[in-house]
């Protein structure tokens, strides 16, 4: 019923104030990021491949919570959600950090011979058969393609709900609300392909039609877990205490919550259909993986992307107290790193033929470069526009949203 | 019947707030055996009711368990034990194999939980309710709101009943008969 709850935010209490200690936030992760970033440079000089294997695991990590912000938006936009407009500026801008992500793309460009066995066809008529597809000039179509697809679209998007803070114009959220489908449709076709050619084309004589929706499911989960701990973090420091609440994270959780399960089923079926057919071809990318150490981080996937957080996040009371929402959340994306780091490495490993899963100090270094300056530049972002879309005509309704 | 014990005392109301503001007094008076009756859900009449929250959640739990664990148990059985057949050259038990089945028993016997779990906390079916000796209780189909307190609660006092409804605004009070 939203008794005696507020309808309205001012643009002032939406802001953060210039002399509050987050303004400082930029900075400090920038100048980790640059740390980071030296560091990984200094380590790639000793051991080039583990750099790119290790560089591209962060940057999935990362870029599943940029394009999880920008699925998030679409899909609020599309679905005309009123409970949501409290955190939508939130997710905005993790999808402000997607043209950066571009740049930080571009190492990875140098290390193509070490990453993709494809860049090497010859004598193999599997991938001689695939060269149409997977050759260097298309691949850096494709990348240039889906950049820019999804920079236009976080521009696009990001710009016109900046604008309704000034100009409450409903017109803004009908013209959005116009492009969103166009939208999701370009964002599910382009983030399906890059999934394809960042992860799934590392073992190119394999395939599986799903896993791009893989990657997507853990994107989503990803966005949940950011948009619950960028709130929290956010009423730690004073800000929009009574404006998001715990109907909000109870919503959040719930989608948390469902979008594990979603993962897991996506998951199970890709095994699952290959486990049956058994096509050589096919089985090959998890017989690297049910080897050695790979077998208990396979098995460690299962059970803490699943079993745990299905039975942790199940009762309505741990999504509706902060502490232990956000533990979930935090679990959560150290699993997605988990699961990022199972399906790129054992690559890796295989390449060196081995058979153990091994972790780097590049890991680390790669993690916080990228890291670093992604979050340097949705902090500038997150501190100079208001933190609520404040001309939005559904926010009433957001602000005053409970569950029943 | 006349001789019998009454049913309870049934007031109606001519509004939502009507109905709502008098299901706070009842819940704060501390009454325990009592209901309300609407043409329509009202938002938050459970907590002016002071109802706590359903058990249904852990019926569906502890239903979808079983029924997941159950299918799990039962495809085992008949392929290790009762009937074993190699297909496609996998294991006899072939755990992979039995987990669509085991989901969907899960989800079945969850719905079963949820559903005649609903029936038996709602009390359904119900075939006789001794509301519908009320004339004037036709119209909680329609425009009128309701509310019944049994004689069976420990506070069940019928005159002083009538007043209290009198008092919370009640367009109309009546004894029930059982």
């Amino acid at each position: 019923m939203g008794h005696g709850k507020r309808t309205t935010i001012t643009l002032e209490e939406a802001t953060i104030p210039s002399d509050h200690p987050l303004q400082g936030l930029s900075k400090k992760a920038a100048i980790v990021g640059a740390i980071g970033l030296i560091a990984s440079g200094g380590l790639a000089a000793v051991s080039s491949e583990r750099f790119f294997f290790s560089y591209l695991t962060s940057f999935m990590w990362w870029l599943s919570i940029a394009l999880g912000g920008l699925w998030f938006v679409l899909i609020h936009h599309a679905t005309r959600a009123g409970w949501s407009v409290v955190v939508r500026r939130f997710a905005e801008t993790f999808m402000a950090g997607l043209p950066v992500m571009a740049i930080l793309f571009l190492p990875l460009l140098a290390g193509m011979n070490d990453l993709f066995h494809w860049m090497h066809p010859e004598g193999d008529k599997v991938l001689e058969g695939k060269v149409g597809y997977l050759n260097p000039t298309f691949f850096v179509i494709r990348m240039v393609f889906f950049f820019a697809c999804w920079a236009l679209l976080a521009r696009f998007f990001y710009n016109n709900s900046a604008a309704q803070d000034t100009d409450p114009s409903p017109s803004i959220t009908h013209r959005l609300r116009w492009w969103a489908p166009m939208g999701i449709a370009l964002y599910a076709l382009s983030s399906t392909f890059a999934a394809f050619d960042w992860m799934m084309s590392l073992d190119p004589h394999w395939f599986s039609t799903i896993f791009g929706v893989y990657y997507f499911a853990g994107s989503a989960v990803s966005i949940f877990s950011c948009l619950v701990i960028l709130s929290m973090v956010l009423q730690k420091r004073g800000l929009l205490k009574d404006v998001i609440t715990e109907e909000h994270f109870h919503d959040l959780g719930k989608l948390m919550f469902g979008f594990t399960v979603f993962w897991t089923y996506i998951a199970f079926s890709q095994y699952f259909l290959i486990w049956y057919a058994n096509l050589p071809e096919e089985t090959m990318w998890y017989d690297h993986r049910s080897h050695g150490t790979w077998l208990y981080v396979g098995a460690f996937l299962c059970v803490g992307h699943f079993v745990l957080p299905f039975f942790f996040l199940m009762p309505r009371t741990i999504k509706r107290i902060r502490k232990t929402l956000f533990l979930g959340a935090c679990w959560l994306l150290f699993m997605h790193w988990v699961d990022m780091f199972y399906v790129i490495q054992p690559v890796l490993t295989h390449n060196e033929g081995g058979v153990d899963a091994s972790f780097h100090l590049l890991d680390v270094t790669t993690f916080l470069g990228i890291g670093g300056v992604f979050l340097a530049v949705i902090a500038k972002k997150l501190c100079s526009n208001p933190l609520i879309p404040t001309g939005d005509p559904r926010l009433a309704e957001s602000l005053t949203f409970e569950n029943l | 019947m006349a001789d019998s014990k009454p049913y309870g005392v049934l007031a109606e109301f001519d509004t939502t707030s009507g109905l709502y503001h008098a299901c706070e007094a009842i819940r704060d008076r501390g009454f325990k055996r009592w209901d309300s009756y609407t043409p329509f859900p009202v938002h938050g009449l459970d907590g002016a009711m002071g109802l706590k929250r359903s058990k249904l959640p852990f019926i569906v739990l502890v239903m979808g368990l079983l029924g997941a664990a159950g299918g799990f148990l039962m495809q085992t059985w008949i392929s290790v034990e009762a009937y074993p057949i190699v297909y496609s050259g996998k294991p006899m038990f072939a755990w992979q194999a039995f987990v669509p089945v085991t989901f969907e028993c899960g989800v079945l016997f969850a719905s079963f939980g949820a559903v005649f779990g609903m029936f038996g906390l709602n009390e359904l079916p119900t075939f006789y309710h001794p509301c519908f000796n009320s004339e004037r209780f036709l119209a909680v189909t329609d425009d009128k709101f309701f509310i019944a307190i049994e004689a069976a609660d420990p506070q069940y006092d019928e005159a002083t009943l009538k007043e209290l409804f009198s008092e919370l605004g009640a367009t109309h009070v009546e004894t029930l008969e059982a």
